[in-house]
C-alpha cells in the first residue's frame, strides 16, 4: 500500500533521513518509533508531501506521490497530529467536516457523515455537533482530531504521536478505541510515537529507527524476543514480560462471571454470598458497578454497610478495551488482588485476576518456550477471615467499627 | 468599552441624536454666545454643519478605504514566502508614515496634487497606514503554527488556508486596527482645511486664524463626538468578528 524506496532528507550537512526503505501493507498499523531526531516525524511528513525528500521515492497504492498535487494527495490521507490543530473558529461539526467540504460534499451529507464519527470515536453527537474547540478537553479534542482525519474515509492514515497530549489514563482508553476502530475499519496505518508500549499495543509492525535509519522492522513480537542489537534491546526496555502484556486486551482473558450482588438486595444476600466467595461485587438495578465487600473488612461488630467500600469505577475498574498491563499495574497500585472490569457506561461485565494475567504471561512464554513466572504465586495470599466472623456481625448489626 | 448587549441600541439611539442636534444649529449658536459672550459670529459661514460633516465623513472614508484596501493586502503579502523578504522593509516605511506629521505631508504634496481634496487623502492615507498593516500581520502572526498545519495537511491549498483558516481568525485583531485607523483619521482629518478641503476642519481653522473659539469650538465638538461615535460602532463590527460567534463557515 505504502512503498518508501531509498528516501532521504537532507537539510545542509544534516541526515534527518538516510536512504528508508519500508513498506506498509495495505490493513496494517505501522509505528515509527525510535528517539527524538530519528526521523520518525520527517518520514511521516515526506509521506503526504509536508517535506519534500531530497531523494527518493515514494508509491502509494501504486502512484508515485510526487506525481499528484500537494492538496490532492493530502485529502486522500486521514493526518492527526499530537498538537490537534483543530479550527478555533469553526464548530466540532464543521471541524470534522473539513476534508469533505473540499472534497465538494453537500450540507446533508457533511452533517451525517459528522454524526457518524463522533458515534465513531465515543462522543454524545447531540451534545457535541455544536460544541467549540475551546469548549473541549484534551481527550475530547484528540478524539475530534481522529475523527477529522477519518471524515472523508481515507484509505491512509497519518497519525503523528496523535495521544501524546494527554494523561496516561486518557492516553490508554484512547488508544483501547483506536484499537476498536481499526479492528473494524482497516485502514492501513503509519503511526509516529515516541511511547513503546503505545508501540507495542497497536502496531502490526514496528520500525525502530536511529539517526534516520530503519534498525529494526518486524512484528511487536519478534521485536520483543529477537531484538536485532542492543539498540534496541535498551529502547524496548527490561521489562520485556510485562511489556507482552500490553497486546493482551482485558476483554480476551476476563472472567465474565465475576461474584457479584445486588446492592438493593440487603445485607443478608450480600453476606450469603461473600460468604461463598470471599469478596462480591455490588452493582444498582441497572448492573452498574457501586463498590464491593470483602469478607476480610468484616470485622466483629461491623455492619454490612459500614464495611463494604464505595468505588468509584474510574479509580478501581478497568475498560474492557485496557491492557493487560495496565489492569495488573492498577491492580498492585491498589493492593488488590482482582479488579473490575465495566463498560464505559459503568456496567461490570467481568473481572480480571492476577490468576489469569499470570495464565496470559504463562502462555506466552510457554510459546517462546521459557519457564513459567513462578514469582507470581507469592501474590496468592493465604485467607485469614473465618466464617465465625461472618456469623457474629449478621447476628449483631451494632457495635463498633475500626 | 466593553461591549454588553444594549451597546448597539445605545450607539445607534446617540448617532440619531447626534444627526438630529446637527441639524438643529440653533441650540449651538445659543450655547457657543452663552460661553462666548464677546465674539460678534458664532457659526462659520462658509457652510451648515450637516454638510461640513457630510464633507468630513467622506475625506475619512476615501482615505481610510483606500488605506484597508492596500494596508490589508500588504499585511497579508509580507505574511507570505513570495513576500517575507519584505516584511521588515514595509513594518519600518509603515512606522515612518505615522511618524512623518501629516502637515508635512500636506506641505510637500501640494506642489505636486494642487490645493484641495487630493493632497489631503495623500496624507491621511499614509497616517493611517501603521495601524492597519501591523494589526493584519499581527493577526496573522496570531494563527497558532498547529492549526496552519493541520489545515495544510488535510489538504488546503494555500489560498483556501488563508480564507477559510488565517483571516477569520486573524479578523478581530485587523478590525481593532482598522478601528484605531479609522479613529485617527476623523481627528486629523480637520487639517485638511488648511489646504482647502473642507469638513469639520473649517471652522476650526477659520476660528484660528481669526481667533473667534467659537468656531474652534463648533468644528472641534462634532469632531470628537464623531470620533468616539466611529469608535464604539467599529467596535460592535470588531465584537462580531469573535471567535466562535462567527459561524458563517460552519457546515
Amino acid at each position: 500500500m505504502i512503498h518508501l524506496d531509498g528516501v532521504t532528507k537532507r537539510y545542509g550537512d544534516t541526515v534527518a533521513v538516510d536512504d528508508l526503505t519500508l513498506d506498509v501493507a495495505e490493513g496494517e498499523v505501522c509505528v515509527l518509533i525510535g528517539p527524538s531526531g530519528c526521523g520518525k516525524t520527517t518520514t511521516l511528513r515526506m509521506i503526504n508531501r509536508l517535506i519534500t525528500p531530497t531523494s527518493g521515492r515514494i508509491m502509494i497504492n501504486g502512484q508515485d506521490a510526487s506525481e499528484l498535487k500537494a492538496e490532492e494527495l493530502r485529502r486522500s490521507l486521514g493526518y492527526a497530529i499530537q498538537s490537534v490543530g483543530l479550527f478555533p473558529h469553526l464548530d466540532v461539526a464543521a471541524n470534522i467536516a473539513v476534508v469533505p467540504r473540499l472534497l465538494g460534499w453537500d450540507k446533508p451529507r457533511l452533517r451525517g457523515r459528522a454524526r457518524e464519527l463522533l458515534e465513531l470515536v465515543g462522543l454524545e453527537p447531540e451534545q457535541y455537533m455544536g460544541k467549540y474547540p475551546r469548549q473541549l478537553s484534551g481527550g475530547e479534542a484528540q478524539r475530534i482530531g481522529v475523527a477529522r482525519a477519518l471524515a472523508a474515509d481515507p484509505p491512509v492514515l497519518l497519525m503523528d504521536e496523535p495521544f501524546g497530549a494527554v494523561d496516561p489514563l486518557n492516553r490508554g482508553r484512547l488508544q483501547g478505541e483506536f484499537a476498536r476502530i481499526q479492528r473494524d475499519l482497516h485502514k492501513t496505518v503509519v503511526f509516529v510515537t515516541h511511547d513503546i508500549d503505545e508501540a507495542i499495543r497497536l502496531a502490526d509492525r514496528i520500525a525502530i529507527m536511529r539517526d534516520g535509519r530503519l534498525v529494526q522492522y518486524d512484528t511487536p513480537e519478534t521485536i520483543l524476543d529477537n531484538p536485532v542489537d542492543h539498540f534496541v534491546r535498551d529502547f524496548v526496555g527490561s521489562d520485556r514480560a510485562l511489556k507482552r502484556l500490553v497486546r493482551v486486551p482485558v476483554r480476551d482473558v476476563m472472567d465474565t462471571a465475576p461474584p457479584v450482588a445486588r446492592r438493593s438486595a440487603g445485607a443478608k444476600e450480600m453476606l450469603a454470598e461473600v460468604g461463598r466467595t470471599r469478596f462480591v461485587y455490588l452493582v444498582d438495578e441497572q448492573g452498574r458497578l457501586t463498590g464491593w465487600l470483602d469478607r476480610a473488612q468484616l470485622k466483629g461488630g461491623c455492619t454490612v454497610e459500614d464495611a463494604l467500600s464505595d468505588a468509584d469505577p474510574a479509580q478501581v475498574a478497568v475498560r474492557p478495551d485496557a491492557s493487560l498491563k495496565e489492569a495488573l499495574s492498577r491492580m498492585l497500585g491498589l493492593g488488590f488482588r482482582s479488579i473490575a472490569v465495566v463498560e464505559s457506561d459503568g456496567r461490570l461485565v467481568g473481572q480480571v485476576t492476577l490468576g489469569s494475567v499470570e495464565g496470559a504471561m504463562t502462555e506466552s512464554d510457554e510459546h517462546q518456550g521459557a519457564r513459567p513466572a513462578e514469582h507470581m504465586a507469592e501474590y496468592s495470599a493465604e485467607d485469614t477471615s473465618d466464617d465465625s466472623v461472618l456469623e457474629s456481625i449478621a447476628s449483631d448489626d451494632q457495635g463498633d467499627c475500626t | 468599552m466593553r461591549p454588553s448587549r444594549r451597546t448597539p441600541v445605545l450607539a445607534a439611539f446617540a448617532t440619531f441624536v447626534f444627526a438630529w442636534l446637527l441639524t438643529r444649529t440653533s441650540w449651538l449658536e445659543a450655547a457657543l454666545k452663552w460661553a462666548f459672550p464677546t465674539e460678534v459670529s458664532w457659526l462659520h459661514p462658509r457652510a451648515d454643519l450637516v454638510s461640513l460633516t457630510v464633507e468630513h465623513l467622506a475625506i475619512v472614508a476615501i482615505s481610510s478605504g483606500l488605506t484597508v484596501l492596500v494596508g490589508v493586502p500588504l499585511g497579508i503579502w509580507v505574511t507570505r514566502s513570495s513576500g517575507r523578504d519584505f516584511r521588515q522593509l514595509v513594518a519600518a516605511s509603515v512606522d515612518l508614515g505615522q511618524t512623518f506629521p501629516p502637515v508635512a505631508v500636506l506641505a510637500l504634496a501640494m506642489p505636486v496634487l494642487g490645493f484641495g481634496f487630493k493632497p489631503t487623502i495623500v496624507a491621511l492615507f499614509l497616517y493611517g497606514m501603521f495601524p492597519v498593516v501591523s494589526s493584519t500581520i499581527a493577526g496573522l502572526d496570531s494563527v497558532p503554527t498547529s492549526t496552519l498545519e493541520a489545515a495544510k495537511g488535510m489538504g488546503m491549498s494555500p489560498m483556501q488556508v488563508l480564507f477559510r483558516v488565517e483571516l477569520p481568525l486573524a479578523s478581530r485583531i485587523i478590525m481593532s486596527g482598522i478601528r484605531t485607523s479609522v479613529v485617527i483619521n476623523i481627528g486629523t482629518a480637520t487639517i485638511g482645511a488648511t489646504i482647502g478641503t473642507g469638513g469639520l476642519g473649517v471652522p476650526i481653522i477659520g476660528g484660528l486664524a481669526t481667533r473667534n473659539m467659537a468656531y474652534v469650538v463648533e468644528g472641534a465638538l462634532p469632531a470628537a463626538v464623531l470620533a468616539v461615535l466611529i469608535d464604539v460602532l467599529l467596535g460592535q463590527v470588531e465584537h462580531g468578528f469573535a471567535v466562535p460567534l462567527q459561524e458563517a463557515d460552519s457546515a
